[in-house]
């Protein structure tokens, strides 16, 4: 209750406040980062402990005992052996490829690189791109199989390390997708007959292990089909790898579907356009775009998937590795191998996932609420 | 020919009756208002117009023709008729100016450049073709909503359906998004509008129709409904709008 007597005081601005500009962010010095209170210093201590006493041993081993050069001689000391990555590379990276061949994995490689670079700028996804890519990896398995234009002719068997990885991760992305689309779609339908049939797909793939998965593709598949009809070993574990890359990515959709709120396609309908459009223009790229992060993490899993194929006896990257190391030439340095092996499977990976920060908040830029 | 002809039109959802023999028939160039508390089935009303709703009994017809499931009548209706949503509904992931060309190429196969231009001639009557280039976020919920009106108009239809345009926006914005569709109304627009905002019913309004319960409870030029409304709900909804 305000005193009647006493008029309530009136505010009436003379001067106008001036905008400022805003405080400066504070940083803080590294050292308070790190021994700012007792617990980080602690923890710094211990970090610096640890460091100091792996140290040695690390650079002993990697830098100071290793051998860069020479043979399986040499090697037999303590040191890392990098001369027999020096040597052995090729077998590495290519497998059991003929050597005299070996320009062939090597130009696959860089034709997927290449066309992976090329697509990165979202400017570049056009149907053109599209078509390159087709023509891109199914220009891949000639080069890889040759038997056409005087390439001599290399089955399947004999094709391995990163090519195997590259052509197993790209057909099983870009064959999975489409299909995981279409399971996605299918499993919000409102017809029970692609429903239940999206629902079953994917329950079971995601429910059976994909080594499960690749063996029943090795082993149960060629005693099922008929006599005479052979699928080659490598498009029976692809099949495998696209089944489960479209299941997974299948259900990370199905969130991103569920995060459009209905008036998106009530606005798209009511502007005429039919669901094909609706879909394809502008439910699909919201809900991928909702998606991002674990759709990244999917893809990343898939990438690293691909090693499994050397259960069933193809040469992957990891099963090449493993081969090369065979050489009773040389003292089998398992750890140098591995090191390279993981930096290249690293490499992929992390790029993969910078990417898809750089990508998600380019278009968080457009649709900013 | 009647722009939108419903006779005895019935909805359900599930067991809840919330349209019930409803009859009304629109002439070209004429401009309704539709009105009632909230629930009364207004939304549900107009959306069925365009078949964003399906009917289980009754007739409605646009232009004379039926609107039924068939996917030909569904897109026959979506082309002669426009609509604007309380929420905007633009597609945030395209510009404004994308927004308003993607109709036209996509169903009317026009070229992209005069798909353009026939936008910019919208967005300029909106008075907004300064934004063309941003994104639906970047801008505020007056300007957004110009942008769902010359999207609709861009295609050219002949009937407007509104469904509280004007409901989710700031009180200073409101009168922005209202100017337009006054405009809209003086170039002889044949529109259904659903709107508490009685100024402009007062304004444009040909006839204002007071829903109740899923039915129409009355339905009279502004002048009499306003200053004698003859049923009871009417005078008592309207003593709740106007004070
Ligand atoms: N999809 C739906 N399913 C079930 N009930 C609904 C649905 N949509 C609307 N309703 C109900 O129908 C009634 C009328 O809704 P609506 O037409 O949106 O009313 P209004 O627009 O007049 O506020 C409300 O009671 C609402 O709860
Ligand atoms: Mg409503």
């Amino acid at each position: 209750m305000t005193d009647m007597t006493q008029p309530t005081p009136v505010f009436v601005r003379t001067a106008p406040t001036p905008a400022r500009a805003a405080p400066l962010a504070e940083r803080r010095p590294l050292w308070r980062l790190l021994f700012g209170d007792m617990v980080s210093a602690a923890m710094t201590l211990v970090g610096l402990l640890g460091l100091a006493w792996m140290l040695p041993h690390l650079l002993s081993w990697a830098v100071i005992n290793s051998v860069w050069t020479g043979g399986g001689d040499e090697c037999r000391q303590a040191g890392a052996c990098w001369a027999f990555l020096a040597e052995k590379y090729p077998q590495i990276l290519f497998g059991i490829y003929p050597p005299a061949e070996q320009w062939r994995p090597i130009a696959v490689c860089a034709l997927i690189l290449g066309l992976g670079l090329w697509s990165l700028p979202p400017r570049n996804w056009t149907k053109a791109t599209l078509g390159l890519w087709v023509g891109g990896v199914l220009g891949s398995l000639f080069l890889m199989g040759g038997g056409v234009l005087g390439l001599k002719s290399v089955p399947t068997s004999a094709w391995g390390g990163l090519p195997v990885t590259l052509l197993l991760t790209v057909w099983s992305l870009g064959l999975g997708f489409p299909l995981a689309v279409l399971l996605a779609l299918g499993r919000r339908a409102s017809l029970p007959v692609p429903r239940y049939l999206s629902i079953g797909i994917i329950e079971l793939i995601r429910g059976l292990p994909l080594l499960s998965l690749l063996f029943i593709a090795s082993i149960l598949l060629p005693i099922m089909l008929p006599d005479g009809v052979s699928i080659d070993k490598l498009a029976r574990a692809l099949a495998a790898m696209v089944l489960v890359s479209a299941a997974y990515i299948a259900e990370v959709l199905r969130g991103g579907l569920q995060a459009i709120p209905k008036g998106q396609t009530e606005a798209a309908q009511a502007l005429g356009l039919n669901w094909g459009q609706t879909t394809r223009l502008i439910v699909l790229p919201q809900a991928i775009a909702k998606v991002i992060p674990p759709l990244t993490s999917t893809i990343i899993v898939m990438v690293k998937n691909t090693s499994l194929v050397l259960v069933v006896g193809l040469f992957d990257l990891l099963s090449a590795g493993r081969a090369a190391l065979a050489d009773p030439d040389w003292p089998a340095p398992f750890a140098e191998t591995y090191l390279l092996i993981a930096l290249i499977y690293f490499t992929i990976c992390f790029s993969i996932s910078r990417y898809a920060r750089w990508l998600e908040m380019r278009m968080s830029k457009g649709s900013r609420r | 020919m009647n722009a939108v002809e419903l006779s005895r039109v019935n909805k359900w959802y599930g067991d809840f009756h919330v349209l019930r023999d409803v009859d009304l028939t629109v002439a070209r160039g004429e401009r309704i208002v539709i009105c009632g508390p909230s629930g009364s089935g207004k939304s549900t009303l107009i959306r069925c117009i365009n078949r964003l709703e399906e009917h289980q009994a009754g007739k409605i017809a646009v232009e004379g023709n039926e609107v039924t499931g068939d996917a030909r009548s569904v897109e026959a209706v979506r082309r002669r008729v426009g609509m604007v949503f309380q929420q905007f509904n633009l597609f945030p992931h395209l510009t404004i100016l994308e927004n308003c060309t993607l109709a036209l190429t996509q169903v009317k196969r026009m070229p992209k450049a005069q798909a353009e231009e026939i936008a910019m001639t919208y967005l300029t009557r909106v008075r907004i073709p300064d934004q063309a280039r941003k994104f639906p976020g970047q801008l505020s919920g007056g300007q957004q909503q110009r942008v769902a009106i010359a999207r609709a108009l861009s295609l050219s239809p002949e009937i407007m359906l509104f469904d509280e345009p004007t409901s989710a926006l700031d009180m200073e914005m409101v009168k922005e998004v209202l100017d337009i569709m006054v405009e809209l109304a003086g170039d002889g627009m044949t529109m259904l509008c659903v709107t508490h905002e009685m100024g402009f019913a007062r304004q444009v309004a040909d006839r204002v129709i007071f829903m109740d319960a899923g039915q129409i409870v009355e339905a009279a030029p502004p002048a009499s409904f306003f200053t004698n409304p003859q049923h009871e709900r009417t005078r008592t909804f309207l003593g709740q709008v106007l004070h």
